[in-house]
């Protein structure tokens, strides 16, 4: 039995998973542009790597595993917009998040809940059917083992969560700003670029690509990828998983403060 | 106001306010999911066959239930949707075919969205009206003037729409639709949502440029008192059809429609007994009394205040749903 | 002719208002406008990344590729600009606001066109434009008049290519009012597609691009012209010169498509 509390967290994500399954067409639309995409960055990464053999330490059917994979990632982990912050930052700009904030729940949980159940949506819709297809297209270097798949889970959901706690920093700075367009904006690019949604990370020059593999963006697809593609092996494996752990941990951590700052924020200017 | 004369009379209603409606058919196929891939194919006749002509300057309200069909008729009325049978002329023309042309013969109203442009003063609105409408700068001004003194804009003019009211925004709306000089004017729910001060603003506003104008008027409504004010025509539509086609109070005998006086008193009473009210429900110390619709209320309530202690009294209009309900209660059903 | 007249005119009046409304959030605009620009430099920068590690991609150089590139992306970016919009058509129809339009005196194709038109859309064009001049600045191309004809003419031809597909986009969206993401696949999929050299893709991906969906015709075919490079299908050099009348054709078959989907929508309604 699951304590009360985590029941209702879970009630959330299950109920917003339930409403994305009602969007069908645009589901099947976002499908279609995931595997359209695939096979451009596909056909271009297989000439750069027909150049450069083994470059950024993949070999060629494992820089196509990694295409696949981030298309297969790109919706769940909102690497290309999408996702909760802009219902959020419409709740803050009209001052309904005063009603929230009286609510007996937490807010921070509350929207991580609603997140990743639709996560979970768009991995098992707009992830498995792209990857399927790329991986009847080409050869791609997925792992056999099952150990392999569930530790690429449980750091796809760790991805996940860093995800939405850098796009709840977000989200909540519309408290202190009129608008939230440019926060946005940066944001987005930011994930486009340091994910390894344009180009893998590895692949990055020097002391650029050594920082740019630090940073919590890299968490969110880089890391899933290399999990599965099967280039963290034991100890490097734990030291990838708790790279991703100890980004949740302080981007939460920094949006539970920020959460406090602007309910104190709301109270004094009485909601 | 009636007897006006219409300039170039070609045919009957040519190229003025009239509208004319035979046997009009709107008939929508409906794609349900009745399986993972079957799917049943359904037609729904939203509208039913319909006729009726409104003559040049006519105020008439068109009511009904929700998805009766009304919605659907005012589309076709207004070149959005084509029908699916039937003739149809609007100002001589026909509105699916002619659309832009039409446009320039009606003005549309929405109480329930704007047409204005949220963010920028209601001037600018305007200014796009006149210029989309390729209105003439004199008649323009003339007409934008009127409408400013009448719905009194004009301290209104250089706010951003976002800021107005949604009383003050209806008002824009209707504005908005009149500075073209349409010969027709469609109202969908002009006055929902507002306050008593301007509902009565804006229905005084309809009559004086109805009576101005000559402008026709079609208006669809929740709100009784809108068509009991503006119409002395009323036609019903249910399922398509219409059904009913008269005045108000016609409608009203027809349908034995009801007032409710809702009393509370000071203590728990007995159903009070008064002649010409009879009491429907009590709760406590709070009754409810039924009026006939046709009749003053007045007498009714004196004759309750000179017997009983008052704390509070409110009258209920009847809605158009309470009416229809009661006419179809009256009606033999075929 | 007159009507086509009264659509521009139509288009400029309502896409001024669409101006004058983001001016009241100008901080908003520059901040969007600079986002676009930046945005769409990722992409750059991520085929500079490439060329970080290669001296040819495709059998190009970095020059030739940045020629794809800008030509694409400014063709794409005036595209994006005048009609980009059209992508919330669906939108209008669900929520019935489509119907506000069709009791106005314009064509409804100008409107939607115009509907919601954003100034700061020209951070791509001008992203684009910038790569392409420091392409047309490094390439080594022996110069003639035919092909310095060509670079305008290929520009104007992709935007009305790509204007084309957004047409259709919303036309589809008549029937199919989530789907406006479909669009995407063919917008920026296509960009994404036309900014690599073609030899990087498969004869038949590039045959599909040249014959179902003339992509082919926005950037392709006259830059390998320009640059003296055969054409990947063996098909004459020449055909660089039927981007004009590639890019009319689809108007008018986008045209048609909207006609279809409008009277569509008319006579089965919402």
């Amino acid at each position: 039995m699951l304590p009360g509390v985590m029941r209702l967290y879970v009630a959330v994500a299950v109920s917003t998973f339930r409403r994305y399954t009602a969007y069908r067409a645009a589901t099947a639309a976002g499908v279609f542009t995931n595997i359209v995409f695939g096979f451009i960055v596909a056909y271009a990464y297989m000439a750069l790597w027909h150049e450069r053999p083994n470059l950024g330490g993949y070999g060629r059917e494992q820089a196509l595993t990694f295409v696949w994979i981030s298309q297969a990632l790109a919706a769940a982990m909102a690497l290309l917009g999408g996702g909760f912050q802009e219902e959020l930052q419409e709740r803050i700009r009209t001052g309904e998040i005063a009603i929230d904030l009286s609510r007996p729940v937490d807010m921070q949980l509350w929207w991580l809940a609603c997140d990743l159940g639709r996560a979970v949506f768009h991995l098992l819709s707009r992830g498995v059917v792209p990857l399927a297809v790329g991986a009847l297209a080409f050869r791609l270097a997925l792992p056999q083992s099952p150990l392999m798949w569930l530790a690429f889970l449980l750091s796809a959901l760790l991805g996940a969560v860093v995800s939405f706690a850098l796009r709840y920093l977000v989200a909540l700075s519309s408290f202190w700003l009129l608008d939230g367009a440019g926060v946005n904006m940066v944001n987005g690019l930011l994930t486009m670029f340091f994910s390894g949604m344009l180009l893998p990370l590895t692949v990055f020059p020097g002391a650029f690509g050594e920082t740019a593999r630090l940073l919590p963006w890299a968490a969110v697809l880089q890391t899933p990828a290399d999990v599965l593609l099967g280039r963290h092996h034991g100890s490097g494996l734990g030291r990838a998983l708790l790279f991703q752990a100890g980004w949740v941990l302080v981007l939460l951590s920094a949006g539970r403060a920020m959460q406090l700052r602007a309910t104190q924020r709301t109270v004094v200017q009485g909601g | 106001m009636r007897n006006k004369q219409h300039h170039g009379g070609r045919g009957r209603f040519e190229n003025n306010g009239g509208i004319e409606l035979e046997d009009v058919e709107k008939v929508f196929t409906l794609r349900r999911r009745t399986g993972v891939l079957r799917r049943s194919r359904e037609e729904v006749r939203a509208v039913d066959g319909i006729s009726f002509t409104v003559a040049p300057g006519e105020m008439v309200g068109y009511i009904g239930p929700n998805g009766a069909g009304k919605s659907t008729t005012i589309k076709m009325l207004t070149g959005i949707l084509a029908p699916s049978g039937g003739r149809l002329r609007v100002a001589g023309i026909d509105p699916a075919r002619e659309r832009i042309r039409l446009a320039h013969h009606i003005g549309v109203v929405y109480g329930q969205r704007t047409t204005l442009w949220w963010d920028l003063p209601l001037r600018d609105s305007y200014t796009l009206v006149r210029r989309l409408y390729r209105v003439p700068a004199r008649r323009f001004h003339r007409n934008l003037d009127r409408c400013v003194e009448l719905l009194d804009l004009g301290a209104l003019m250089d706010t951003p729409v976002r800021q107005l009211s949604l009383g003050q925004r209806v008002r824009g709306d209707i504005a908005a639709a009149l500075l073209h000089d349409p010969a027709i004017l469609y109202l969908d729910e002009p006055t929902i949502g507002l306050d008593a001060v301007s509902k009565v603003k804006v229905r005084g506003f309809l009559q004086d440029i109805n009576a101005e104008h000559n402008t026709t008027v079609l208006l669809t409504t929740h709100d009784l008192t809108d068509i009991e004010q503006l119409c002395r025509r009323v036609m019903v539509i249910d399922h398509g059809r219409l059904v009913y086609d008269g005045t108000l109070d016609g409608l009203h005998t027809l349908g034995e429609s009801e007032r409710t006086l809702i009393v509370d008193f000071e203590r728990v009473l007995p159903p009070v007994t008064v002649p010409g009210a009879r009491t429907v429900k009590t709760d406590g110390p709070r009754q409810w009394l039924a009026i006939p619709a046709d009749a003053s209320a007045a007498p009714v309530v004196a004759a309750v205040a000179a017997h009983h202690p008052l704390v509070d009294l409110s009258i209920r209009e009847p809605d158009v749903e309470d009416v229809i309900a009661a006419m179809y209660a009256r009606l033999p059903r075929g | 002719m007159a009507r086509a007249l009264d659509g521009l005119r139509a288009y400029r009046l309502i896409a001024a208002m669409w101006i004058r409304s983001a001016a009241a959030y100008r901080t908003s605009f520059l901040v969007t406008a600079i986002g676009s620009f930046t945005a769409s430099g990722l992409s750059f920068a991520a085929i500079l990344l490439m060329f970080s590690h290669v001296e040819v991609l495709g059998g190009l150089l970095l020059p030739e590729a940045a020629l794809l590139y800008g030509t694409s992306n400014t063709a794409l970016g005036l595209a994006d600009l005048t009609l980009g919009n059209m992508v919330s058509l669906g939108q209008r129809v669900r929520d019935g606001t489509l119907n506000t339009l069709l009791v106005r005196p314009a064509p409804v194709l100008a409107q939607v066109a115009a509907d919601r038109f954003a100034l700061r859309r020209i951070g791509r064009i001008g992203q684009g434009a910038l790569v392409l001049i420091w392409a047309l600045a490094q390439v080594d191309v022996a110069w003639t008049p035919l092909k310095i004809l060509l670079v305008p003419v290929m520009l104007i031809s992709g935007a009305a290519i790509f204007g084309a597909v957004y047409i259709v986009g919303a036309a589809f969206q008549f029937c199919a009012q989530d789907a406006a993401e479909v669009q995407n696949s063919f917008t920026y999929g296509g960009n994404a597609l036309l900014q690599y050299p073609p030899a990087v893709f498969a004869k038949e991906v590039v045959w599909g691009a040249t014959f179902v969906i003339p992509l082919a015709f926005v950037n392709w075919l006259p830059v390998l012209y320009i640059l003296d490079r055969g054409n990947p299908l063996g098909l004459p050099t020449w055909l660089a010169f039927a981007a004009p009348a590639v890019a009319t054709a689809l108007c008018a078959a986008a045209g048609l498509a909207w006609r279809a989907g409008l009277r569509g929508y008319r006579s089965a309604g919402s």
